[in-house]
């Protein structure tokens, strides 16, 4: 079985290779292009050059299911299951077995059943629905529904990101069940420790290219960080600004939990940049929503400049002083259809309109600095790229003038100049003595970034790590796999 | 291998708008004993299953076309539209009753066709497809019909006269399009697809599903059903009346029953056995009120009231999607075999 693409900007000419029974490890970092990569597969998206090829023949998908049918299956990140329909339902779906003209509901449970048995899962009733399962049993129910295509290939995005030690186990249960049978995976992960574990191959591709395959006998995790990496990370991001001072504590926690996270000590001083390093799913979105009042502690405290404050809403937060930009801009950080100067007043105006007069003079020199490229002050936030939508989320926290501003993913799907900007706005903040608490999945972000950096497990914060920390330590303290000397 | 599960700790809405069904037959008959009549006569159980009747049968429609993710808001012109058509066209002779009732149906299929179309291929949300044909519907019925228009013969009349013990035959012709909606639903694949466009269009498209299909299949039902609820209406009043489905405010009352019943106004989960409790809870409380001779604004806002309080109460269970990971309100989770 041989698969070869040569691809477009994202993917410069990548090719892999998958045989039957073999687990095949893609790694890379955030941006390499494992995801399209996956996606071309997927048949989501198609090539602009390249072939895949099945059993030798080449094929190409014009629509998700061609792919299916062809025999390739994915497990995306984000499940595409139906919350509210059985896990039956689920894998069925489109293809609902009859006896004479009605679904065959028991025969279906019952074939579900001996999917999920063939898997080796017992004590999963294929008549639950889907909503009521943890995410490893939706995996599952994904996975299911793939054998049930008989793929034989199977594509599995961060399949262990959301999972816990034990259903980590039973996933690799699962995939060698798999293999035995012939299937081939194509395995995507951050966590080198179980690529090497897992697979037979690995392929390494950097900025859409490949750039390494070999067995997994002759890697280890340095090499394979050296080979995703590749180049100095030091350069890319700025350095602190001079006289840059580390002042009072503005943001404490003592003891803090809601029904999200638990336990959360925390320190943030004036001049620092604190980065929270996790998996998907540990409790690092939930966290910052605690602090910013959207879903407000249940227990402990919040200090804010040594004082105890109850934080009970966004509004009470943004009275304290504090700013939140969110992970999902276009969701939650920008009203869309409003031009950008009512999106940079959008807080200030509700929030404190006394200031408004005074925030509507500074907004034309807060975006020349940030570099905004747009026609007008009116242009709708809807046609600006992904980077100078960003810029404008800055601009309308920075109207309010705030002391700690809290960054959820604050790079995500943005072009490396924007990134860079946005880095240079981090250390300009800090040296002015605002306290920057920043969650990021990039760990070479937090690591060229934060002064400290703070890992969430489970809910809970695993450890703490200064500055310089390897890759290789945060990523054992968040996922609670052994310690990696470094 | 065992697995972790979660123990569902919330009842269901079906569960709740039953409860909320019982509840108001007691109350009802409580309130009805002490005006010093009997909720269970004969004569009242009739007059509450002839509530029903109408309600239902659009209701039931409603729910297949909520349950797809759409809406429909053509149903009381297609109600009128029907009373007048078919009464028109019988002009009291028992012998065109059939053709009456075939060319009916036939325009109702039309009509849910043209709407299902506009949903389904213009990417126009149902509740504008159907604002516009109610519109345009309920143009022609005004500019085309002063008063009543036709007459139904005795024949046709008897479908409404008729009763099998104390339950009227329009009821049972109700109930068993009821149960073919039930059927339909959890049988057949048209029904699975139905609750998975609902559900999430884009997952079912991935899955190879045509969505198109279930979409112009709910609205085609739905409007079917308006009209034979239009028929029913006419074999009870005896002349097609062109105002006489707005004057039910079926558009509204349907899509209240439906979201009383349980089923999410964005489409992809209830069911019709909700839906009839909630027709039922509709007609108990105006059973109950008419008894109490209520005036008719205090009528309305007890609906208006059990509607937004059973919705406030699904909402409340329907708000925090992320399961709690600490904290005393988190499930416990349970090892099974």
């Amino acid at each position: 079985m041989t698969k070869s693409f040569v691809g477009n900007v994202v993917l410069r000419g990548a090719s892999l290779d998958v045989h039957p029974g073999e687990v095949l490890g893609l790694v890379g970092e955030n941006g390499a292009g494992k995801s399209t990569l996956m996606k071309i597969l997927a048949g989501v998206h198609e090539p602009d050059s390249g072939t895949i090829e099945i059993d030798g023949a080449p094929v190409t998908f014009g629509h998700p299911i061609q792919a299916q049918q062809a025999g390739i299956a994915t497990v995306f990140q984000e499940f595409n299951l139906l919350p509210e329909r059985t896990i039956a339902e689920n894998i069925y779906l489109g293809r609902e077995p009859r006896k004479g003209r009605l679904v065959d509901v028991t025969g279906m449970e019952r074939e579900a059943r001996s999917l999920l048995e063939g898997l080796g899962i017992t004590g999963l009733d294929p008549a639950r629905r889907v909503r009521t399962l943890s995410v490893a049993e939706q995996q599952i129910v994904e996975i299911a529904k793939a054998v049930s295509l008989d793929a034989r290939v199977i594509q599995m995005d961060e399949p262990t990101a959301a999972l816990a030690d034990h259903e980590v186990a039973l996933l690799y249960d699962i995939i060698g069940n798999l293999t035995a049978r012939g299937v081939a995976i194509i395995y995507v992960s951050h966590r080198l420790r179980e690529v090497l574990h897992l697979c037979r191959t690995v392929t390494v591709l950097k900025d859409g290219e490949q750039v390494d395959t070999r067995p997994a006998s002759e890697l280890n995790e340095s090499t394979l960080v050296r080979r995703m990496v590749g180049r100095p990370m030091s350069s890319f991001f700025p350095p602190v600004r001079p006289g840059t001072e580390t002042g009072k504590v503005r943001l404490e926690l003592r003891g803090a939990g809601n029904d999200h996270v638990d336990g959360v000590d925390l320190t943030l001083r004036a001049g620092e940049i604190v980065g929270i390093a996790g998996l998907q799913g540990s409790g690092r979105t939930e966290l910052l929503e605690a602090v910013f009042g959207i879903a407000p502690l249940t227990r402990g405290e919040l200090l804010i400049d040594g004082v105890s404050v109850t934080v009970g809403s966004p509004r009470q937060a943004i009275r304290h002083g504090m700013a939140l930009v969110t992970e999902d801009r276009k969701a939650t950080g920008l009203a869309l259809q409003q031009s950008i100067l009512d999106n940079a007043l959008g807080v200030v105006r509700s929030v404190f309109p006394g200031r408004t007069p005074a925030a509507r003079r500074d907004v034309p020199g807060l975006l020349g600095s940030l570099a905004v490229s747009a026609r007008s002050l009116g242009q709708e936030a809807q046609f600006l790229s992904g980077g100078n939508q960003q810029k404008v989320v800055l601009a309308r926290w920075l109207t309010t003038h705030p002391h700690i501003v809290l960054l959820d993913e604050p790079t995500r799907g943005i072009d490396v100049g924007a990134k860079h900007a946005i880095y240079e706005v981090m250390r300009e903040l800090a040296a002015e003595g605002v306290a920057v608490l920043m969650v990021s999945s990039e760990l070479p972000e937090v690591i060229g970034m934060s002064d400290r950096i703070l890992v969430m497990r489970d809910g809970r914060l695993a450890g703490e790590l200064p500055a310089g920390a390897t890759e290789e330590s945060v990523l054992s303290l968040a996922t609670g796999v052994g310690e990696v000397a470094s | 291998m065992s697995i972790t599960v979660r123990q569902g700790r919330t009842l269901s809405s079906t569960t709740i708008v039953f409860a909320v069904l019982v509840l108001a037959i007691v109350a009802g008959a409580i309130i009805t004993a002490v005006n010093g009549r009997n909720f269970f006569s004969i004569g009242n159980i009739d007059n509450v299953l002839t509530t029903m009747t109408i309600l239902g049968l659009i209701a039931v429609g409603q729910t297949l076309v909520i349950l797809v993710g759409s809406l429909d808001l053509s149903v009381p012109f297609v109600v009128s539209l029907a009373s007048v058509t078919a009464g028109g066209i019988m002009a009291g002779q028992t012998g065109r009753i059939v053709p009456a009732v075939l060319l009916t149906l036939l325009v109702a299929v039309v009509i849910g066709l043209v709407n299902g179309l506009i949903v389904s291929q213009l990417q126009v949300h149902g509740f504008i497809a159907t604002l516009g044909t109610g519109l345009i519907l309920s143009g022609y019925l005004a500019s085309n019909f002063q008063g009543s228009h036709g007459e139904a013969p005795r024949a046709f009349r008897l479908l409404d006269a008729t009763r099998i013990g104390p339950v009227p035959i329009a009821t049972l012709i109700m109930l068993g399009c009821a149960v073919l909606a039930i059927v339909m639903l959890r049988r057949t694949r048209l029904g699975h697809h139905l609750y998975a466009v609902g559900g999430h269009a884009e997952v079912a498209r991935m899955s190879g599903v045509r969505t198109a299909t279930p979409i112009i299949a709910a609205h085609v039902i739905c409007t079917v059903l308006s009209a034979v609820a239009g028929l029913l209406l006419l074999a009870r009043l005896g002349v097609g009346q062109p105002t006489v489905g707005s004057q039910g405010s079926y558009d509204l009352m349907s899509i209240a029953a439906v979201v009383l019943g349980g089923t999410l106004l964005s489409g992809g989960k209830g069911n019709i056995v909700g839906t009839l409790a909630g027709v039922a809870i509709f007609a108990v409380l105006d059973n109950v009120m008419g008894v109490m001779q209520l005036n008719p604004f205090l009528k309305d806002v007890v609906r208006g009231t059990v509607i937004v309080v059973a919705v406030a109460v699904y909402a409340r269970r329907e708000i925090d999607r992320r399961p709690a990971r600490f904290g005393s309100a988190s499930p416990t989770p349970q090892e099974v075999r």
